[in-house]
């Protein structure tokens, strides 16, 4: 092929670039992924254990800081459980059965599968739900810094209560 | 007035305190003790090597044939018959957490029944030779794989004199949540870490009172007052391979 034949050829894709780049932005915008909102709630003024930006760009060092201070220190708090995130997070499908994680509807493959990141957590960890969770029962016999952000939003007639019942 | 109600609450304190320590001690009869339940560690707290958790096993009380403890592991852990998903391996290959084993006098016929598992010794060979940190001991003496770090080279399977250890050949599912294992990974007894962290009982020993098998005690050797250790000091325990000098946690009577 001659030099000025791929230079042409290679003018004329330009061409198609410029001209096609503009109509394909109209055509269709980013596909968002399709996330399924959890049935239940942290709290009743929470929705999750962080603003759902901070969980979205985070919640891999919060998993990754509690599974080195369960294994390691036994360390058994449940509100960065990964136990407690399938609890919360997971979702029944059509049969009645919640969705495993080969499903692209599982709460942590609708993201992961769209930004292509590979998880291996499953391949030792539960997927679903397998008994209820522990977050409520434990939150009312934690005395340290993991009730402090539940307890100032309690008012101070309620404390007292709580107090005197020794669940504080 | 406040010096005197200061030295009259003293009193009454330390009068309280003595009466507990009694109570504390009392002793039925030779073997039997009243204790009253350890409390659970608060959720939030690390372990500390103010205990050094331990099981008993009496062998006259373990009856030969008797699979209650195995069978509660399975359960509680999901392996074996409580994990059909481990289904290529052949019965070599695969897990084995708590097995029972009998041992035949030639000369008398007697059978000893005892179960081994990892016996969580002090100085553990397992925790020696891993090369990857992921064989590790709790402050508390309990034995752990930390699987994240496990690159699955089975060093510690070959360290170890009890064979407690075992290696995970195929994909797995349907793991139990408080007791995570998978493909790649060596495993063993965790002497149900899980139930422990929360002031439980290990599932083998819970079973095994249960049936009123009575063959199995846990409990906190570092605290003298703790069943296992007056068990211990009034009767005795035998580490399997005591020539090994390895501590271990878990001792047996009748050997």
């Amino acid at each position: 092929m001659s030099q000025r034949s791929l230079i042409s050829k290679a003018a004329l894709f330009l061409a198609a670039m410029v001209t096609g780049l503009p109509m394909l932005a109209h055509a269709g915008e980013v596909p968002y992924p399709t996330i399924i909102e959890p049935d239940q709630h942290f709290s009743a003024d929470q929705e999750c254990v962080l603003p759902e930006d901070e969980m979205r760009r985070n919640h891999m060092e919060l998993i990754l800081h509690q599974r080195d201070k369960t294994v390691h220190n036994g360390v058994r708090t449940r509100e960065h459980s990964f136990e407690e995130c399938i609890n919360c997070h997971a979702i029944k499908g059509d049969d009645g059965e919640y969705l495993r994680v080969e499903s692209p509807k599982h709460f942590c493959a609708s993201c992961h599968n769209y930004a292509a990141v590979k998880i291996d957590c499953f391949q030792c960890h539960a997927d679903v739900p397998v008994r209820p969770s522990k977050q409520h029962n434990q939150r009312s016999q934690l005395k340290h810094h993991d009730t402090l952000r539940t307890e100032k939003n309690l008012s101070s007639q309620t404390l007292k209560l709580l107090s005197t019942k020794g669940k504080l | 007035m406040a010096e005197i109600n200061k030295d009259l609450d003293q009193g009454r304190r330390s009068f309280l305190g003595s009466a507990g320590t009694a109570t504390a001690a009392a002793t039925i009869a030779p073997g039997v003790f009243l204790t009253a339940p350890a409390a659970a560690k608060p959720a939030d707290q690390a372990v500390s090597s103010d205990n050094r958790w331990g099981i008993l096993i009496d062998t006259q009380r373990c009856a030969d044939g008797c699979n209650d403890c195995v069978s509660a592991c399975e359960d509680e852990n999901g392996w074996g018959q409580a994990n059909t998903s481990e289904e290529h391996s052949n019965e070599l290959q695969k897990s084995q957490w708590i097995r029972k084993v009998s041992l035949k006098e030639k000369t008398t016929g007697h059978v000893t029944s005892l179960p081994v598992m990892c016996q969580h010794c002090e100085t553990a060979p397992c925790v020696d030779v891993c090369p990857t940190g992921a064989s590790f001991r709790r402050d508390d003496g309990i034995v752990l794989v930390d699987k994240h770090i496990c690159i699955g080279c089975r060093y510690c399977m070959m360290a170890c004199p009890y064979k407690a250890r075992s290696f995970i050949h195929e994909d797995l599912k349907d793991q139990k949540p408080w007791a995570p294992r998978g493909k790649g990974t060596v495993e063993s007894c965790t002497l149900c870490v899980h139930r422990v962290d929360e002031g439980g009982t290990p599932a083998c020993v819970e079973a095994c009172t249960a049936e009123n098998h009575e063959a199995m005690t846990f409990g906190d050797l570092n605290d003298e007052n703790s069943i296992i250790s007056r068990q211990l000091k009034e009767f005795g325990g035998k580490e399997i391979r005591a020539d090994l000098g390895l501590n271990t946690g878990v001792r047996y009577r009748g050997l």
